[in-house]
């Protein structure tokens, strides 16, 4: 198997492919690369994009990933891949909304009874009213 | 009246039972999923360590504020916690054990600021007087790194402006099923490898330069230590939920063992009863 190298694409929240291949493209922050088996070490950042493995048996895989990473050793590459597709500003954003859930969730925290607590509350209501329609039931019969 | 009275909840503690077992049955899949998705997290934020290593040992001149240690004025603390109850003291024991960090920290007279994740800790910490920086609830079964991202960066870019000094993460810990601990990890600044743990000595190409690529990894690694970390809290709460639900069906079976012979006693009772009312009866005529 000198003319494969093994491919592990993976992502924070599990693996996406592993295998052989004979040869990988990968979306680069300074444009597509091609890597063969024996590349030489190289760290770099990745777009989003297709990652693309063309495996021993000829045949195409597309991957897309929405940026990342990507680790290559003569023997095998490590595509390190962003699930969500991310920019600077979304995280940004995402960040302002997750601060902004904080504060609401301050802001009320004088509310009046909690979610859960009024749905305890609910089912034991339904029960009860369950139980009496049952009682009802056995004195009428 | 009585025997009826027994027999009506009889009835309902049997429907108790049914439900308590069927959430038994459901997390204890769900126990197993979680744990896989803990398994499948864990090359990822291994690749990335190995990275980073390389990285550190290639260029010692280049420093990330992300692994330089300084003097600790306020810490960030991150709290995972459960979107619903039902699973014994899983919760409460995370939320002791962080404040028991808050506590600490005040009394040396250190500032605390939280972000939470989980309803639960929510609810726990509104009653508080800690200033909460960030917080995401409803994850479901099937946590998405999307929904967590806003949170990770609002507490990193908290840590780059200096307004906090070190962020730690307190979740549970899936020892086995009937055991979780809360534990305290440090996320930052973060440990990496250092060079004894890296046989392979060779330098990567840095495409573009290694300080601009260190930036990417190193967000990336804490994201995915939370992700694990919350994956792994999912794990704790399902194998919780299914023993508290196991006792609870264990209990109910019982309660009803106990029922079932004082309605019979009772039920003996009145036909003894009744039998010697005809049997009197029967002597009078």
């Amino acid at each position: 198997m000198a003319n494969t190298i093994h491919v592990d694409i993976v992502s924070a929240e599990g693996e996406i492919f592993s295998g052989p291949a004979e040869m990988v493209f990968v979306p680069a922050v300074m444009g597509d690369i091609g890597i063969a088996p024996r590349h030489a070490p190289l760290l770099t950042a990745l777009r989003a994009g297709e990652v693309r493995v063309k495996t021993p048996g000829g045949e195409e895989q597309l991957f897309w990933i929405g940026g990342g990473g990507v680790e290559i050793q003569p023997k095998m590459v490590t595509v390190l891949a962003d699930t969500a597709a991310r920019a600077r500003d979304l995280d940004e954003a995402a960040a302002l909304s997750a601060k902004q859930r904080a504060e609401e969730m301050l802001r009320d925290r004088t509310g009046a009874m909690e979610v859960a607590e009024a749905q305890a509350e609910l089912a034991r209501a339904a029960a009860q009213l369950k139980a009496i329609e049952k009682l009802r039931k056995m004195k009428g019969g | 009246m009585a025997g009826a009275e027994i027999r009506s909840k009889i009835a309902s503690i049997k429907s108790t039972q049914k439900i308590t077992k069927a959430m038994e049955m459901v997390s204890a899949s769900k126990m197993r999923r979680a744990q896989e998705r803990m398994r499948a997290a864990r090359p990822y934020a291994e690749r990335i360590r190995k990275v980073i290593g390389h990285i550190r040992l290639a260029n010692p001149e280049f420093r990330h504020p992300f692994l330089v240690e300084r003097e600790v004025k306020s810490v960030g603390i991150i709290v995972i916690s459960a979107d619903r109850g039902l699973c014994g003291s899983l919760n409460i024991n995370g939320f002791k054990s962080t404040l028991s960090l808050v506590r600490e920290l005040q009394q040396q007279g250190k500032e605390a600021h939280v972000a939470l994740i989980g309803t639960k800790a929510q609810q726990f910490f509104r009653r508080l007087k800690l200033p909460i920086v960030a917080s995401t609830t409803h994850l479901g079964d099937k946590p998405h790194l999307s929904a967590l991202l806003g949170l990770i960066t609002a507490m990193l870019d908290m840590y780059r402006e200096g307004r906090i000094d070190r962020l730690v993460m307190v979740s549970n810990t899936f020892v086995n099923t009937m055991t979780q601990r809360p534990e305290q990890r440090q996320l930052l600044p973060a440990e990496t490898l250092d060079a004894s743990e890296l046989q392979e000595r060779w330098d990567y190409i840095y495409e573009p330069t290694a300080a601009e690529l260190i930036d990417g990894y190193m967000m990336r690694y804490i994201e995915s230590q939370v992700y694990q970390g919350v994956v792994e809290n999912m794990a704790c709460e399902q194998a919780a939920r299914m023993v508290a639900m196991k006792s609870a069906t264990d209990n109910a079976g019982k309660l009803i063992d106990e029922l079932q012979l004082i309605y019979n006693k009772a039920r003996q009772a009145s036909i003894t009863k009744e039998i010697s009312e005809i049997v009197g009866g029967a002597a009078a005529v």
